[in-house]
């Protein structure tokens, strides 16, 4: 949709995030490589944090989330196909982005498959669970704080097997454990919580 | 009978406004519901489209038959006139937007994006939206807010083509639309004496 905002939102984000680091750490650069896995996570989550709030606010707000929820279409289709839009237009590019932003990490050579692997993996549950932070907040005035509140411990558990699998990656371990803790979260994700945020949804539209 | 409620009794953040309240709509049938602000239009013609359940009573209606607009027109600013209008087409499974275009006279506008159009024509937009649905039941909150007399007399146009052809509208409104076939429903003598259910939990879900 050309409504505007969240696309550049959460890429430009994780841009300062990332270029940021090396400068706070100082010219280490065995440090940098250590730790580079795990700032890309966390670089990436707290992108896809900030545009969170706009998944329900703007239907909300000009009416549109009433309209849909009375047409023919099944509120647990709304609310996958806002969070399949926001993987595309946040998670993804996010994924794209992650290797070039290494580059500036030190990322070590073999970290980078296993970082986009995981990203490309981990950052479809973080859209599924946003959407449903933000269906429970939709309709709250300055809903933001209490949507992040919410959403952050159901992060956790994603942040730290998709780390996990990265760190791993670059260090050259076996990954498979972790990274099938991930995959099975985020299928988990997209299979129970559309149902969720549909249910909690409806109530908010009372 | 397309809707019928029979003894309904509805409340708003747990608080009954309208009970005993029966009605029915048939085809041709125009119902205006009347009643001073705050006596529960919204809360029942919400509580009619399935937004909210009612606390008792029955509510009639064949499923997917009824639309409901509501006092915002559900209107993306970015998206023009036509792509707005065919997206809620797509949604409700029909194709032609024409006769919504012509009935709101909306030709010299669709180029336009939503967001450049003034309140009325975007009243418009949104009352034309009701035509792309296909839907027979039309319930309807507050539809001339912010129209000119002529978009009034279009609107009446529209909804009596509706009627005509076997729909059904209700309408909450307080101006006089010039429907003589309207029947009018006053609310007033429905409001709720009751007092708050002592359900607590319930009244914040």
């Amino acid at each position: 949709m050309r409504a505007g905002g969240g696309f550049g939102l959460g890429l430009s984000f994780f841009l300062i995030v990332v270029v940021l680091v090396p400068f706070s750490v100082g010219p280490q650069n065995a440090l940098l490589a250590e730790i580079a896995p795990g700032v890309l996570w966390l670089g990436a989550l707290l992108a896809c944090l900030l545009s969170l709030d706009r998944i329900f606010a703007l239907d909300w707000e000009d009416g549109s989330l009433d309209l849909l929820a009375t047409s023919p279409l099944p509120m647990e289709a709304i609310v996958s196909v806002k969070a399949l839009a926001h993987w595309l237009t946040t998670g993804l590019p996010l994924v794209l982005a992650a290797p070039v932003l290494g580059l500036l990490l030190s990322l070590p050579q073999e970290g980078y498959r296993w970082v986009i692997i995981s990203l490309f993996l981990g950052t479809p549950a973080l859209s599924v669970i946003g959407t449903f932070g933000a269906a429970l907040t939709v309709g709250l005035k300055r809903g933001g704080l209490l949507l992040s509140l919410l959403v952050l411990p159901l992060y956790v558990p994603t942040l730290i097997f998709g780390a996990e699998v990265a760190r791993r990656g670059a260090e050259g371990l076996a990954v498979t454990t972790p990274l099938l803790l991930l995959a099975g979260i985020t299928c988990g994700t997209i299979a129970l919580l559309p149902f969720a945020s549909a249910a909690v949804l409806r109530v908010n539209l009372r | 009978m397309m809707l019928s409620v029979s003894d309904l009794m509805i409340s708003r953040g747990g608080i009954p406004v309208l009970e005993g309240l029966s009605f029915a709509l048939g085809a041709g049938d125009v119902l205006v519901l009347r009643g001073p602000n705050g006596c529960g239009k919204t809360t029942l013609l919400r509580t009619l489209a399935g937004l909210q359940l009612p606390v008792s009573g029955r509510i009639d209606v064949a499923s997917e038959s009824l639309v409901y607009a509501a006092h915002a027109d559900g209107i993306k600013t970015t998206l023009t006139v036509t792509e707005n209008l065919r997206f809620w087409a797509q949604v409700f499974g029909q194709e032609n937007i024409m006769p919504a275009i012509e009935a709101f006279h909306l030709a010299p506008l669709a180029d336009r994006p939503a967001g450049a159009l003034s309140a009325g024509q975007k009243r418009r937009l949104g009352l034309a939206r009701l035509l792309v649905t296909g839907r027979a039941i039309w319930v309807l909150d507050e539809p001339t807010v912010s129209l000119d007399a002529e978009a009034v007399a279009m609107f009446a146009t529209a909804v009596r083509t509706h009627v005509a052809d076997g729909g059904a509208a209700l309408i909450a409104t307080h101006i006089d639309l010039g429907l003589r076939e309207a029947r009018l429903l006053d609310l007033e003598p429905y409001r709720a004496r009751a007092l708050a259910t002592d359900d607590f939990d319930g009244s914040f879900l």
